[in-house]
């Protein structure tokens, strides 16, 4: 990770909500560029618009100005249906609150973003193996969620995020639901995806211990994005 | 990976799942009686057959034709057979003991209803015997009659003790024919009628005309009534089919009840359907925002709540299905013969299955919109 390559870039991004004749302005002309391998974690005050950032860059919804570029491409652009696609390959997500699917298992949930992919059943068994161990819970891939403590249910999760092998990896308050000990554990995995695989991973949190976990902390505030004042490179 | 899904979440509140179904099994089974109902109103009009030719007195049918008129009838063109009755109205023991009754020239009646299936010996021996009398196996069966019975029956309208000796059980050709009938003989009818009651003697009722053709019909009717214009008793013929129709206009309101009622039904147990499925996607909508995070499309979300939709009408359906055919047994048995003829039809089956998608499918519709349209950022903000 010595060569630093671009894999997100953000131009002068404006997004805006409506409620009912109202115009919430969240995001004011943001610019921002996150390399390939980088830790990025976006903090600030709860309403300072940092969801809606991340899932700008995750191409869940659209941006009203500006541009994003992900890998090189230009998603502003693209229709709902091809964001839809983009996303299967190239975005890997971890939810506050797990968000596996209830009626399906641990190998269930995380074969589940594989089905839209053309891989054989027996290709798509094997990532799902390989995924299940990286996170470390083989040993539950029967069970479902609701067998399951948060923490390894957040471990279910990254496992799903990661099966695809996506460009970026967007977490949003992943250690928002978990106790201390849980949390550790799942920054630890998130630790190790970034440093031993070279995951890009940009973090939203509030979580002080989970901010300084990354090698980039970004503030949002208003609306507006700035650097940390204290450095806090791990 | 999607069907496993939609499975299981038809299953995930297996109360809520089970009452819906049990509902939807309840309508169907209503909604196929009530049609079953129906057909059993037509089922006179169904067994028709569209040679038979009926003639009666045209100011009503109480009123009597003269039995004279049936050399001028036979004479007509395309005519082939020609046979004549009288409602007997009469009942056994009890008045509630009700059941049609014909005093019929069993020679020629015979030859016109080929439906009615008589074994050889009892067919000769019910044509020799003029006390003797032919019944339907399903009356038959009603009052444990066997043949050789002696057999009497009181009527309203004529009086005395009438005697008389089962000698034939006849079945129907087709499902569709009416195994509650009573027929006798019409000369031992009429030759008590000329001690009873004289001047009634030689008139009938009704007069059954069997065409050569069924196209000739319609001619052949008009043909019968224009030979009887400005007589003593002008006549008024119909082909068999209108004849019954005519019955059943007589209950229109009653039908049309009836179907109103199998209409309002089908319109609750969409409510109730929809209900169910409008619940279960609200609790969902996270689960479906999450989907469509991963790349899942609004065709797959559509799979997965139509598919519920139709999936648990579909169970509900076919538990009512199952449930139509004993439940007519017992209702054919609990009404005995006001209804001779009561089977659940091919047809009825066919409509059960159209309603039950037809619900299946509306039902799920608005959930369907509602989960597919909605923001992914706003479904996934909904925590379930
Ligand atoms: N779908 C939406 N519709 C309307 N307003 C929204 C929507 N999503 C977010 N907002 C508003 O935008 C602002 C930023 O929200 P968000 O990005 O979730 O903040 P954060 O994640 O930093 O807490 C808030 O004021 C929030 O109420
Ligand atoms: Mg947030």
């Amino acid at each position: 990770m010595d060569t630093l390559e671009p894999i997100v870039s953000i131009n002068n991004v404006t997004k805006t909500y409506k409620r009912g004749d109202q115009i919430i302005p969240v995001l004011e002309e943001i610019s921002l560029v996150i390399n390939k391998g980088d830790y990025l974690a976006l903090m600030g005050p709860s309403g300072s618009g940092k969801s809606t950032l991340l899932n700008l860059i995750a191409g869940l919804d659209q941006a009203d100005k500006g541009v994003i570029e992900v890998g090189g491409i230009d998603i502003t652009v693209l229709s709902e249906s091809e964001l839809s696609r983009w996303r299967v390959s190239n975005v890997g997500f971890i939810f506050q609150f797990y968000n596996l699917i209830p009626v399906l298992t641990a190998f269930e949930n995380v074969e589940l973003p594989l089905i839209l992919s053309d891989l054989s059943g027996k290709e798509r068994k094997e990532h799902v193996f390989t995924a299940l161990k990286v996170v470390n819970i083989e040993d539950r891939m029967s069970h479902y969620p609701s067998q399951l403590s948060g923490g390894q249910q957040q471990r279910v999760a990254i496992a799903r995020a990661i099966v695809t092998d996506p460009t970026i990896l967007v977490a949003d308050e992943p250690t928002g639901d978990l106790d201390r000990a849980s949390a550790a554990n799942v920054l630890d995995l998130m630790d190790r995806l970034n440093r031993d695989l070279g995951k890009t991973i940009i973090v939203v949190t509030h979580d002080p211990w989970a901010g300084k976990r990354a090698h980039t902390v970004k503030l949002l505030d208003k609306g507006v994005l700035s650097d940390d004042s204290q450095d806090t490179h791990s | 990976m999607i069907v496993k899904i939609l499975i299981r979440n038809a299953f995930r509140h297996k109360l809520r799942t089970s009452l819906t179904i049990c509902g939807i099994a309840i309508a169907i089974l209503a909604y196929g009686l009530l049609n079953t109902v129906i057909d059993a109103w037509y089922a006179g009009v169904e067994a028709s057959a569209a040679n038979r030719l009926i003639t009666r007195n045209s100011i009503s049918l109480i009123f009597r034709l003269p039995l004279s008129y049936r050399e001028k009838i036979r004479s007509i063109d395309n005519v082939e057979i020609v046979s004549y009755g009288n409602w007997f109205g009469g009942y056994y023991k009890d008045e509630k003991n009700f059941f049609a009754n014909f005093a019929v020239e069993p020679n020629s009646y015979i030859k016109l209803y080929p439906e009615y299936k008589i074994p050889e010996n009892e067919r000769t021996s019910f044509l020799k015997n003029r006390r003797g009398c032919l019944v339907g196996k399903k009356l038959a069966d009603s009052f444990g009659w066997r043949i050789g019975d002696n057999i009497s029956l009181i009527s309203r309208i004529y009086p005395g003790k009438w005697e008389f000796v089962l000698m034939g059980i006849y079945r129907g050709k087709q499902k569709s024919v009416d195994e509650t009938l009573f027929f006798f003989h019409w000369e031992y009818f009429n030759e008590m009628i000329k001690k009873s009651r004289p001047f009634s003697a030689d008139n009938v009722g009704f007069y059954v005309i069997g065409v050569d053709n069924p196209e000739n019909a319609a001619l052949t009717a008009k043909t019968i009534d224009k030979g009887f214009e400005n007589s003593l008793a002008e006549t008024l013929t119909e082909t068999e089919k209108a004849f019954q129709l005519g019955f059943v206009s007589m209950s229109e309101s009653i039908l049309d009840a009836i179907k109103l009622v199998s209409f309002v039904i089908i319109v609750i147990i969409l409510v109730v359907v929809a209900n169910t499925m409008v619940m279960s996607v609200r609790e969902r909508i996270n689960e479906y925002a999450v989907l469509k995070t991963l790349g899942f499309s609004g065709r797959h979300i559509a799979i997965l709540i139509l598919g519920e939709s139709i999936l648990i009408t579909t169970i509900g359906g076919m538990v009512g299905v199952m449930a139509t055919f004993p439940a007519a047994r017992i209702f054919s048995y609990a009404v005995g013969t006001f209804f001779p003829v009561f089977n659940v039809t091919k047809e009825t089956l066919l409509q059960d299955v159209i309603v039950t998608l037809i619900v299946g499918i509306t039902a799920g519709i608005l959930p369907t919109w509602r989960a597919t349209t909605i923001r992914i950022t706003d479904g996934l903000r909904k925590i379930g």
